[in-house]
């Protein structure tokens, strides 16, 4: 996986509560068999129109967030499906980092898989970034894992929490399954108890 | 020190490691495998030259993908589905794991043959890569969805990387009006607590009503947990459930069953148990249900108007406009008075046996109206198979329903079964999001039931009014 330590760039404004992951990749784009190149069709719905042609008003489409790092949302960020194509074509436009009041869980844990850090903050803080935001590309945030700030353009910075191992797995690109596999014996004992305690399962 | 709840016990059977910081290693006793979130796990093992630590725990099948029309069995036209199921076959076959194929009669819905077939058991942990895994919690089983790296951790490990989560409450007292199901409660319980009232949270269901509810109707109540927000919905296990498990392909037989029984009969939240946060509604005040908007939140009793985006607060104001926009629908018109181009009758929500017989009780001496593309598509091979030797599938199709194969078919369209941009449709599936059904498709959620009512006249309609 790659590794989040430190970025600073462009943040793309979404005021939208409830963005779903229907929204985020469509599901004619889950019939694919790998993990990349889906970056083209994130938010396919909104930012293209029928004839496949671009938006201008979506905001991924303006010359100002083309290169976006950074997404700011509204609350419930990535409610819906378990599709982990959401983050994938996320990352895969670019973008390393989502802030919003508030995630659904499955996206919120889907995105530490993927090198992305989902950040949690008070609505009146993602509103003072959203504005930010809507600066555009002279406006540049920086985020900063380590020591768990978001710096607006301004200089303003606002710390924000993440859970300790989840932070050390980003920070380090670890690989979960490697680390799990450690505790082998572990799963060796429980599988041995629970074939006495509860053989039927 | 306090009782536990019923997914504290669940919990703590399935420890396998856990870290000062509280982050533990859950063991977990069914992996439920589908086409579209497991390729690119096999990839991963393959490439890292791992293999699945417990095939004989996990079970595979194609359910999103396959279409649900006759000769599917022989070739599926779209490449890139075909590609899809192809690979499942292959990876199926490669890693050694249970297998339905397409060819198969017990071939459906993950959700719903899980439970057909006994894998789902009380008291297990159940994941799959799809976020409707909550249906299983039905059998007091904790059960969620993960996404594509998780499954091929718990394909290498058969553990997952998880913190707990905090315990709700929904109950629901007393007893339901004729003509309010499941999918009324559920739909008014997201309408009252919002898609994200239950972040953070595995919410048990109990009281009167859904003691009283079948296997059935559980699973519908628990499918949607996730529509709430919820990691996962559960319902303790009583008669119902067991007489429901007995006797199932994979369920436990003879001195295993005892065994069994004896632990499951101890699974229900302790009466000290603590509870961080406890939702109560009565019964007797859920009416029918359909949703008006692109969330599941949107949902108000069929007697209601459609809202005014202004009547909502923050953030909501603007998703309601959009919704409306999305729906070309009005403030102030009738939900009642929406006319509806579509009916679709499945999905992992309301695609089981009971939901066909009461569609087909609704249909008695009645007709699809005119012009309306009503479509049935079974959960499972056997649900199908069940409908017709009870005689159900030939009355619908005499009223003018189309009787399909098993999948999961127009729920979410990534199978040919698609709405048009601007159709409309009312729907037993579970979201409403915009482009769910089909891009520019309008989906408004509801009850088998109340879905053959709007068969019948071509609008949303009262179940309980259709004369």
């Amino acid at each position: 996986m790659d590794k989040f330590e430190k970025i600073t760039g462009v943040a793309a404004p979404l005021p939208l509560v409830n963005v779903d992951t229907d929204m985020i990749i469509p599901k004619q784009f889950l019939k694919t068999i790998k993990r990349s190149g889906l970056g083209v069709n994130l938010f396919d719905e909104m930012r293209y129109d029928d004839d496949g042609n671009e938006v201008p008003d979506f905001v991924l489409n303006k010359p100002q967030y083309r290169e976006a790092e950074v997404l700011v949302a509204g609350e419930n960020f990535g409610c819906g499906s378990s599709r982990e194509h959401a983050p994938w074509a996320i990352k895969d436009f670019g973008i390393r980092c989502v802030i919003a009041p508030s995630f659904a869980e499955i996206f919120y844990n889907n995105c530490f898989k993927n090198g992305i850090l989902p950040i949690r903050l008070p609505q009146e803080q993602v509103d003072l970034l959203m504005k930010d935001a809507e600066k555009g590309q002279n406006a540049r945030m920086t985020v900063d894992l380590e020591a768990q700030t978001v710096t607006t353009s301004d200089g303003e910075v606002i710390p924000f929490e993440v859970d300790p191992f989840r932070k050390h797995c980003l920070l380090e690109g670890l690989d979960d399954i490697a680390l799990t596999l450690e505790k082998a014996s572990e799963i060796d004992a429980y599988e041995s108890r629970v074939a006495q305690e509860r053989p039927w399962v | 020190m306090a009782g536990k709840t019923l997914y504290d016990k669940i919990w703590d059977a399935h420890v396998v490691h856990e870290a000062e910081d509280g982050t533990t290693h859950l063991y977990i006793d069914r992996h439920l495998v589908h086409e579209v979130t497991s390729p690119q796990a096999f990839e991963g093992l393959r490439m890292s030259g791992r293999s699945v630590r417990a095939p004989e725990k996990t079970i595979a099948v194609p359910d999103h993908n396959v279409p649900t029309t006759e000769g599917r069995d022989k070739v599926i036209e779209n490449a890139e589905s075909r590609i899809q199921v192809e690979a499942l076959d292959k990876n199926a076959k490669e890693f050694g794991v249970h297998y339905y194929p397409v060819s198969d009669i017990r071939q459906g819905i993950v959700h719903i043959i899980g439970p057909e077939q006994g894998w789902t058991l009380p008291g297990m942990t159940i994941v799959c890569g799809d976020s409707h895994t909550a249906t299983h919690g039905a059998f007091g089983a904790l059960a969620h969805g993960i996404g594509t790296s998780e499954v091929e951790h718990v394909l290498a490990t058969q553990t997952l990387i998880q913190s707990k989560s905090k315990n709700m409450k929904v109950e629901i007292t007393g007893k339901l009006s004729p003509g309010v199901t499941a999918k009324d409660i559920v739909l008014s319980i997201i309408g009252k607590t919002g898609t994200a009232g239950g972040t953070g949270y595995v919410i048990e269901y109990c009281g009167e009503a859904i003691q009283a509810l079948s296997m059935e109707g559980r699973m519908t109540i628990c499918n949607m947990a996730i529509e709430g927000g919820a990691r996962a919905g559960l319902i303790a296990p009583d008669q119902t459930t067991f007489d429901y498990v007995q006797g199932r392909p994979h369920a436990p037989k003879g001195a295993q069953w005892e065994a069994a029984m004896a632990w499951w009969k101890t699974l229900y939240s302790d009466d000290d148990a603590h509870w961080d946060k406890v939702v109560t509604i009565a019964g007797e005040d859920i009416a029918p249900v359909v949703t008006w908007g692109t969330s599941p939140e949107d949902a108000l009793p069929i007697d209601a108007e459609v809202p005014d985006p202004s009547s909502f607060a923050g953030g909501k104001v603007e998703a309601a406009k959009r919704s409306l926009d999305y729906m070309g629908l009005k403030p102030g018109t009738k939900l009642s008075e929406i006319e509806i181009d579509t009916v679709f009758i499945g999905s992992c929500t309301n695609g089981r046996i009971e939901d066909l017989r009461e569609v087909a009780k609704i249909m008695e001496g009645r007709h699809v109206k005119e012009g309306i593309r009503a479509m049935i598509v079974p959960g499972s091979g056997l649900v199908r198979a069940q409908a017709e030797e009870e005689g159900i599938a030939q009355k619908l199709i005499d009223a003018g329903f189309e009787w399909r194969l098993a999948g999961c078919s127009m729920c979410l369209g990534m199978n040919p079964d698609q709405l048009a941009p601007g159709e409309r449709c009312a729907s037993t599936s579970n979201r409403n999001f915009e482009g769910r059904q089909g891009r520019g498709g309008r989906t408004h959620l509801m009850s088998p039931a109340m879905a053959a009512a709007a068969a019948v006249t071509g609008r949303l309609t009262d179940v309980r009014a259709l004369s």
